[in-house]
């Protein structure tokens, strides 16, 4: 049986001033027709790159400089322009990952399926309707007809991703590369999409590239995989046989340094193919720290209190209060976290998980109820002496790495700013002093002190989000997804760091995040989040074990097994 | 995991982006350097024109409406000619240039700094603050700029009695521009600040508990600077053409300190009878100035917008 | 609107004494305060200005103090005039600028595009009255093809003087129009363009190609659909600007507009008329704010439909 697609010694190239960037080097791969390829990666190792190289799409200065790609007999590379562009389309189609942005907003989907079929196929007309009706019944959506009017932004997230689908099948094509289709989706969604994929390569045959940075999706729907790190292929094979019995270091790193979610264990596995040897953390002196001074006055009892706390967004302001668009945030949230604990808030994106956690830290205001902080009620935004006292207690690490620094400024400079604003220390040698010991003991070196923040990394970067957040001395620390953004290898690093931190400083913890398997390593309690209101709180072994709410089950159903993959769970539909 | 290098000060500088861009930029580098050139010449006028065409000791009327030094006619102690009063025209442009450079940069720095202080202060407080500034902006956003200078302008000046209309008319003129000038930094600031205040960096400085002014000007100020850059740099530019216009429609510069403008003007009453000279060679010098000016401006912008790379 | 009224009032009451104005200096006292009786001058403020609403509303400035005639009147008579030298404008600006600044966005690297952008650089920083003075200079003076100043060639249709419908009015119209186009034009096709460059680096432009549209459907389908609808606001904004530049221009080439009328007013600190002028203004660009926000309402489907 003659290949798909066959990819030979690969390779692509970046020119840019600052020197070229070796992409894609020698990669080799193989595609039968039915079979779905995961090319699985983190970022920067090429595998997106490969897409765009197959379908001659590359983003400018890139370019494929050598090796051949076959499909169907033909060597792609030998194809002139209008060639190739008959090709995508008719032979291959491509889904990418943001649906928002893939389709043009001013123009109904309707007329976006219709042209791309008259473009592909022969049909015109009322023909070429049936058609675009049909593919959007093979993809799931009900209702066509007046589906066929309407524009891109009246579908949400799922929906618009199933319309990218059909457009990409709309000439019928024998290959689909799927660019990270489900990154932008929800858990719930992802599911389906990923179902609905596998479903119609089956049934058509297809061939499927699908890209993704996620094990999980990999354990879900490919037959084959392909391991990249830094442009080059790593390892293939079925995937049954790489995710139980990887051959190569860098995979089995990556493999074991993803959390597991079915058991908790003490430290986060790194991935020590790349950072280059276990990291150990130092330990302070706490009686003589700087960091340590605060420690001894460590406060006991509840640490957060919070009390039928509500939040509602006026979306779209209106003079009448019917056509205002309201969103409530936070309904009736109540909770309470003990001094010294770790406690984990979970859910989906538009759970309330984050507001929840912005109402603490006193970046909004609640609507109604209260919130203590160690017994000072913080609600209100007063400028009373004991509100500010009780807020300095609290600091925030945030999610995205590349915002949470201001660019213009050094690292000195960012996390020396809390020393010099309360004058915590003495003279500003002191503040140095501090500055460089804190570095140190995130794991960065005091020579970062005078660099300026692009100059690091993302996971580097969360590090000095963290030496910032301590050096207010904190007794409270609110991790909003700290480690969401980042690659797998660097999560664990992190995850880690936090973990001593918390046990070194007697640090009381508040860990949001979507993802179940961080949220058992990471915390002691946790509470399940949705549409704003808890589902549930329980001790995090418990909730594994015993969940009680239909909901908290349901979450866990989505949780990517790695030792069960094979059986994919069945099509969701939400609880009740 | 590479190694973070350290680079120095300068090094940092030459290998930036923007001055690489600006190194490699033909037009951009001869833009600035007409525009050093011309402001230079223009600023140092006292010093280097030969006569002084403000003072009315230095005019003669009998040498007045002299050709320039090569036709004939002309003399070659006036090397571009003279204008009607017997001014020396090379003196006239370099002191005008002046007059019309000083006037459109006093003018754009009182619009940049209205209008970015307005600016930020209404993107970072937002609700009920943001409303009102805007609305500000908005309705003065209805009067078209020019229409508006003029008018500001035209009263001003029937504000002032009548014998000090001369003296303080170039005041006037730049209050007038300035005026005219701060809703476009006020919004370039104001969407400038509002994305900066959506990032993590502000948030994190509002939970160490820093107060909002201090905010506002440590951390979203430096970070907005780019944008209003390449609004200043357009601004310059029309600010010198507002004062030009404004002199020429007879309301701005008198002729008694004339700017190209002003000269202009003079020059067209005259322009049918053939004294060319008079309107040709300021005319060229205040479109080679704007243009430079805007030269540089599309180049800043283009370099400074990360979306290009 | 109200706060340009409120600023007309001002201007009308404050600036200079309008009494004064209006009767020279030779009137003697009793002769100004019966004036200022019969203008309602010593009336409290707020009554005033109730009355100047009231007055605006029915029409009805008042009388310029230099011409001694209704203002409405006036501007009424030089109205079309102006109006006609607009929309000749707006249409050359529109056509040209939105044609050159899509072709530059597509054909970015032919040696045409490259022309026409440092062309296009010049012409924003040509000031529009030495744009006229070049033209009248070349096309007047030297060449003699057209005429130099004013308004020739009108046809009386009533209550509206015509010029269009002559070959002289055409003549006597090509240079102020050129003229008051240009700088409107020039910024235009660098909004277009620019815009157009954005659009193609959108995500669903890509996606277009992967799914082998050909280019000239991408072009003209969805890209160009997508540069316009961002772009009718500002161009709306430039549209309104070409009323203010007339003032130049009307100049310039005495063009006997409210422009020109609105210099002279300045210059003689004749209020009636430059609060007159202000309003009319004010009305204009809300008009033209307002239709283009019908515009965007009726091309932008997110702003139409809400979402789901």
């Amino acid at each position: 049986m003659t290949n798909l697609l066959t990819i030979n010694k690969l390779d692509v190239q970046f020119p840019t001033r600052h020197g070229t960037t070796y992409a894609v080097q020698d990669v080799n791969l193989e595609l039968q027709a039915g079979e779905v390829l995961g090319l699985v990666g983190e970022s920067g190792a090429g595998k997106s790159t490969i897409g765009n190289a197959i379908i001659n799409l590359l983003e400018p200065p890139g370019q494929v400089t050598g090796g051949e790609i076959l499909f169907q007999g033909r060597n792609l590379r030998d194809l002139s322009d209008e060639q190739m562009r008959d090709v995508r389309g008719k032979k291959i189609g491509m889904i990418f990952q943001d649906p928002q942005t893939s389709l043009n907003p001013l123009i109904t989907i309707g007329a976006q399926l219709v042209e791309t079929i008259i473009k592909a196929t022969d049909l015109t007309g009322s023909a070429a309707v049936d058609k675009a009706v049909d593919l959007l019944k093979s993809v799931g959506i009900t209702e066509t007809e007046t589906r066929l009017n309407a524009y891109p932004h009246q579908f949400s997230g799922g929906m618009r991703q199933r319309v990218v689908i059909a457009l990409a099948l709309a000439g019928d094509p024998d290959l689909i590369i799927a660019d990270e289709p489900t990154t932008a989706l929800d858990v719930s969604i992802q599911a389906q999409i990923l179902d609905l994929i596998k479903s119609l390569c089956r049934e058509r045959q297809l061939g499927v590239i699908i890209v993704t940075h996620d094990i999980g999706v990999i354990a879900n729907i490919a037959d084959r995989v392909a391991v990249m790190y830094n442009g080059a292929v790593v390892e293939t094979g079925e995937v049954r046989q790489i995710l139980t019995a990887p051959t190569h270091e860098y995979t089995q790193s990556l493999i074991a340094a993803v959390p597991r979610g079915d058991l908790k264990v003490d430290r986060f596995t790194s991935v020590d193919y790349i950072e280059g040897g276990a990291q150990t953390h130092r330990r302070i002196d706490l009686d003589s720290h700087w960091l340590g001074e605060t420690v001894q006055a460590n406060p006991l009892g509840e640490a957060i209190t919070i009390d039928g706390l509500n939040k509602t967004f006026v979306l779209k302001k209106a003079l009448f209060k019917k056509n205002r668009v309201t969103l409530q945030a936070v309904d009736n949230v109540s909770l309470s976290i003990q001094a010294g604990e770790s406690f984990g808030l979970v859910g989906e994106s538009g759970s309330g998980k984050s507001t929840v956690a912005r109402l603490v830290a006193g970046l909004h205001q609640g609507d109604d109820g209260h919130i203590k902080i160690f017994g000072q009620n913080v609600a209100r935004q007063e400028r009373s002496n004991d509100v500010t006292a009780a807020r300095r207690n609290l600091q925030m690490i945030f999610q995205d790495p590349y915002s949470s620094l201001n660019a213009r400024m050094r690292v000195l400079d960012i996390v020396a700013e809390p020393i010099r604003f309360y004058k915590t220390a003495d003279s500003e040698k002191k503040v140095r002093q501090i500055v460089c010991d804190i570095l140190d003991h995130v794991g960065l070196g005091s020579g970062a002190m005078l660099k300026y923040p692009h100059e690091f990394s993302g996971g580097q970067r969360q590090r000095i989000s963290i030496a910032r957040a301590l050096a207010s001395r904190p007794k409270i620390l609110i991790c909003d997804e700290p480690t969401s953004a980042l690659d797998v290898s660097v999560q664990a690093h992190i995850l880690n760091l936090l973990k001593d931190l918390q046990a070194e400083l007697g640090l009381t913890m508040l860990f949001i995040s979507h993802d179940l398997p961080v949220i058992r390593q990471m915390c002691d309690r946790v509470a399940v989040m949705r549409h704003g209101a808890i589902c549930e709180i329980a001790q995090t072994e418990t909730l594994f074990d015993t969940p009680q709410h239909a909901y908290s089950q349901h979450l866990l159903d989505l949780m990517p097994r790695m030792d069960l993959f094979g059986s994919a769970p069945a099509s969701l539909a939400g609880p009740p | 995991m590479a190694e973070p290098t350290t680079q120095s000060r300068w090094q940092r500088f030459l290998d930036n982006d923007v001055t690489w861009s600006f190194l490699h930029t033909p037009s951009a580098i001869v833009a600035a350097c007409v525009t050093v050139i011309a402001v230079s010449a223009a600023l140092a006028a006292p010093w280097i024109a030969p006569y002084d065409p403000f003072d009315p000791s230095q005019i003669s009327l009998w040498d007045g409406k002299l050709p320039p030094a090569w036709v004939e006619g002309g003399s070659s102690a006036y090397l571009l000619g003279t204008d009607n009063q017997g001014r020396d025209m090379l003196s006239t442009i370099l002191y005008g240039g002046r007059l019309s450079i000083v006037v459109g940069f006093v003018a754009v720095f009182l619009g940049m700094l209205l209008g970015v202080t307005l600016g930020v202060i209404s993107g970072y407080l937002g609700g009920k603050v943001d409303a009102i500034i805007m609305r500000f902006a908005d309705v003065q956003l209805t009067i078209p700029g020019i229409l508006l200078a003029i008018l500001i302008n035209g009263i001003g000046r029937a504000i002032l009695p009548i014998d000090m209309r001369d003296d303080f008319a170039i005041y006037v003129v730049i209050i007038a521009i300035g005026l005219t000038d701060w809703p476009q930094f006020a919004r370039v600031a104001r969407g400038a600040t509002m994305v900066e205040a959506q990032k993590e960096y502000v948030q994190s400085a509002r939970v160490i508990g820093l107060p909002g002014w201090l905010i506002m000007i440590r951390h979203i100020l430096p970070n907005t600077l780019r944008p209003i850059l390449v609004i200043a740099t357009i601004g310059l530019a029309l600010a010198v053409i507002a004062e030009a216009t404004l002199s020429f429609l007879g309301q701005g510069i008198p002729p008694t300190t004339p700017s190209l403008g002003t000269l202009i003007r003079v020059g067209n009453e005259y322009l049918f009878s053939g004294l060319w000279w008079i309107t040709l060679f300021p005319g060229i010098a205040l479109v080679v100035l704007v243009f430079a000016v805007n030269l540089l401006g599309d180049w800043m912008r283009d370099a400074l917008n990360p979306k290009l790379r | 609107m109200a706060a340009v009224s409120a600023i007309s009032f001002s201007l009308f009451n404050f600036v200079g004494d309008p009494v004064n104005n209006m009767v020279g200096q030779d009137a003697t006292r009793e002769q100004r305060v019966e004036i200022r009786q019969q203008l309602g001058l010593d009336d409290p403020v707020l009554t005033q200005y109730t009355r100047f609403i009231g007055n605006v509303l029915q029409g009805d400035f008042g009388l310029s103090y230099r011409i001694k005639r209704p203002v409405s009147t006036l501007i009424l008579e030089r109205l079309p005039a102006t109006l006609e030298l607009v929309f000749v404008s707006a249409l050359i600006a529109l056509v040209v600028g939105i044609g050159l600044g899509v072709y530059t966005g597509i054909k970015r690297d032919t040696w045409v595009s490259r022309i026409v952008m440092a062309v296009s650089l010049i012409g924003v920083s040509l000031p529009t009255f030495i744009i006229g003075i070049a033209l009248i200079y070349l096309f007047a003076v030297h060449l003699r093809w057209l005429p130099s100043s004013g308004r020739s060639g009108t046809i009386d249709l009533g209550f509206w003087k015509t010029s269009l419908l002559s070959v002289d009015g055409w003549r006597a119209i090509v240079l102020p129009a050129i003229t008051l186009s240009l700088f409107q034009l020039t910024m235009i096709l660098r909004l277009v363009r620019a815009e157009m460059l954005e659009v193609m680096r959108a995500d669903y432009i890509k996606f277009a190609r992967a799914r082998g549209l050909a280019e000239r459907t991408i072009y003209f389908v969805h890209a160009l659909r997508n540069t316009l609808v961002p772009v009718i606001t500002v161009i709306g904004l430039n549209i309104g600007g070409l009323i203010a530049y007339s003032v130049i221009t009307e100049t310039v080439f005495q063009w006997p507009g409210t422009g020109l009328m609105f210099i002279q007013a300045v210059d003689f600190v004749d209020v009636p008329i430059m609060a007159a002028y202000l309003i009319f203004v004010a009305l204009l660009f809300v008009v033209i704010n307002l239709i283009v926000d019908i515009l965007y309402f009726v091309v932008d489907p997110r702003i139409r439909l809400g979402g789901s």
